[in-house]
């Protein structure tokens, strides 16, 4: 958690800086859902996310180098520096994107879950998005599909109330997500989002469900962004007391204090975890500027697939 | 005090889509905006910000993320009485909204033997140029531009920001508009009172005998710069800009052709079946014989756009990309 935590805080300065360009969506305030659910997922297993993924992908095991790289549009960059911040995609760890549509990476989800389970390989697809996604046709049609066909998919929401500047309620006539979930027939519960323990005991639950073969489970995630949507925005549409309430819950903050009060950890483990996020951060940083710009010439490249 | 209606005013193009909602929404109590965002939030591009306060929700509806509902809801009131102005966040998601929008919006006027019609207004940001990459990128205008039963506006100055929306309204048939992201912070002066613009015809905005470049929306203002470096060289360029997709102002094209005998075509959608294809085609079948070259298109890379900043830049068309193909068109026979 702290090494995305870090990671972004870097991210802002080195927008600020116009390192970074374009869409920027920081996950900071919401780091335990990611770093908990990951830890219920095999090497084998598939990911899809959405534009505000970089936690999602440091905490899969996607290099922070190449994910550095990939925002400073390097061709060391996951995606060569064609996809940025909202498009990291990285084969070795099957993190499927990065998706900057709102529900787009939904039915992606359900179609790697067909396959898996066509080709009869016991794997599972987490499918991360937000609760904005849930009022956008693709949900519901992908939760009937994963349902109808007892499909391997975790379907992860991410409810940090709010879609940009939509809080929920004014945009779900039913706020209950697990509730609206179940009525595909979808197994689904809510969990404190800001608790990584419990976000990963969730996430194991669910798999184990998964695995066993009774199809899709629904695991609302109840979190909340500390920042603006994206790298800037008035926040017009929520009081800084509702920010400030949230931060008190901070998942970083309130986990090491369970540490230390159950004396499970030392200052001195602290200080070495943070120096080591420091380090890997600096140099992904460094890696990411030594970079090089992939040649104009290649510019058309991959836009169909090359046969050698 | 306000100021007089024929005194100018400096604003940003923002400024005037903002300026012609509250217009729209003060002159006819059947019209109201609605889209992702469009309230609490002030608009993801910031045009409706304050508009809440002033109007409240019923005519400043946000809507959740359902591109399609909202689209299809906006088709259903209008055909329901009211005058939908629909904001759809940019043009990418209204893929989501397609079916609505070609199978309803365009269709029923025709389809139901002209006893329905769809006098609705759909908003949308359109175009590449900021490091969005591929799903952010999109400039599909001239795409909507192949459906019969809409019309496409693209108003690429604040005088048209200000009056395609009003004569949009009055429109009885769906008008999709489209406004480049570019152009939103772009400063400049309108009479305060600045009133509705026909959405018919083309519209000459640089006069000039050697060539014709024809343009519209997010690309006028790089092809006048290319026309204005160019005249440094001895180069005089017309610059026609198109204002309106759908329907084509085909005289307009043909007479400048006609005056300058050469063509480029300047638009930032791809090349394949597109609406410079379609320019192209009415050249050559109106002017042909006008013709001292060969029409000429400068376009973006038919790829999905890249991220990096260097990628993108060489995607799209550019000052310089515009004055060599100016340059190839005259062969060095100008002057
Ligand atoms: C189909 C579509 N519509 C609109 C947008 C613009 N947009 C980007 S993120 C966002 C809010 C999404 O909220 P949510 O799903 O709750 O995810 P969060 O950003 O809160 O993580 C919106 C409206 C988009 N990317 N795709
Ligand atoms: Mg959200």
């Amino acid at each position: 958690m702290l090494r995305i935590r870090r990671f972004e805080e870097k991210c802002v300065e080195l927008y600020s800086a116009a390192r970074i360009r374009g869409f920027v969506h920081l996950y900071i305030g919401e780091e335990a859902v990611a770093v908990g659910t990951m830890q219920a997922l095999g090497a084998d297993d598939a990911v899809v996310a959405t534009y505000r993924e970089h936690g999602h992908a440091l905490a899969r095991g996607v290099p922070a180098r190449s994910i550095m790289a990939e925002m400073f549009g390097k061709v060391e960059g996951c995606s060569r520096g064609r996809g940025g911040s909202m498009h990291i995609f990285d084969a070795a760890t099957r993190f499927y994107g990065g998706n900057a549509i709102v529900g787009g990476g939904l039915p992606l989800a359900v179609g790697l879950a067909l396959a898996d389970k066509i080709r009869g390989v016991p794997r599972v697809t987490a499918c991360f998005f937000g609760e904005g996604a849930v009022a956008e046709g693709e949900f519901h049609e992908s939760m009937n599909l994963a349902a109808l066909w007892k499909l391997p998919v975790l379907f992860c929401c991410e409810n940090n109330l709010y879609a940009m500047g939509t809080a929920l309620e004014r945009s779900e006539s039913e706020t209950d997500l697990a509730l609206k979930a179940s009525s595909y027939q979808v197994a689904a519960w809510s969990v404190d989002g800001m608790d990584v323990l419990a976000c990963q005991s969730a996430a194991e639950r669910a798999t184990t469900a998964i695995r066993g073969g009774g199809g899709p489970v629904f695991v609302e995630f109840r979190t909340y962004r500390f920042r603006a949507h994206s790298m800037y925005d008035p926040e017009l549409y929520r009081s800084k007391e509702e920010v400030e309430h949230w931060k008190q819950r901070d998942p970083i903050a309130t986990f090491v204090a369970s540490l230390q009060a159950d004396g499970l950890v030392t200052q001195d483990a602290l200080d070495r975890v943070e120096q080591e996020v420091t380090a890997e951060i600096e140099d992904a940083i460094a890696f990411a500027e030594a970079g090089s710009l992939e040649p104009v010439e290649d510019l058309a490249r991959f836009l169909y697939t090359e046969q050698n | 005090m306000a100021p007089a209606e024929t005194e100018n005013v400096v604003m940003t193009y923002r400024d005037a889509v903002r300026a012609a909602i509250r217009d729209a929404l003060r002159r006819d109590d059947r019209v109201f905006l609605m889209g992702e965002d469009v309230g609490c939030y002030g608009g993801c591009f910031a045009v409706s910000r304050g508009l809440l306060e002033e109007f409240g929700p019923e005519r400043i509806r946000d809507t959740p993320l359902s591109e399609a509902a909202f689209v299809g809801a906006g088709i259903g009131a209008a055909i329901g009485g009211m005058r939908p102005i629909v904001e759809i966040m940019t043009v990418n998601f209204s893929l989501l909204a397609l079916d609505q929008i070609m199978n309803n919006a365009a269709t029923i006027s025709h389809m139901s033997g002209g006893q329905f019609h769809v006098p609705l207004v759909i908003r949308m940001t359109t175009g590449a140029g900021r490091q969005l990459a591929a799903q952010h990128s999109h400039s599909l205008e001239g795409w909507y531009a192949h459906i019969p039963g809409i019309k496409v506006l693209t108003p690429a100055t604040l005088e048209d920001a200000r009056g395609m929306l009003w004569t949009a309204l009055e429109d009885p048939d769906p008008v999709l508009i489209f406004e480049h992201g570019s152009l939103y912070n772009v400063e400049g002066e309108l009479p305060a009172g600045a009133g509705p613009v026909d959405i018919e015809r083309a519209y000459v905005r640089r006069g000039g005998s050697d060539i014709s470049l024809i343009t519209y929306g997010g690309t006028l203002r790089t092809t006048l710069a290319a026309a204005e470096q160019l005249a440094a060289e001895g180069i005089d360029c017309e610059v026609l800009d198109l204002r309106v997709l759908r329907p084509l102002d085909t005289a307009a094209i043909v007479a400048s052709v006609a005056r300058t005998h050469r063509a480029v075509i300047v638009d930032e959608g791809w090349r394949s079946g597109s609406i410079s294809a379609e320019i192209c085609a009415r050249i050559v079948e109106g002017a042909f014989y006008e013709l001292d070259a060969p029409v000429a298109r400068v376009c973006s890379r038919e790829i999905p756009m890249p991220y990096a900043a260097h990628l993108e830049q060489a995607a799209l068309p550019r000052i310089e990309t515009i004055k060599q193909a100016v340059q190839r068109s005259l062969g060095g026979h100008h002057g």
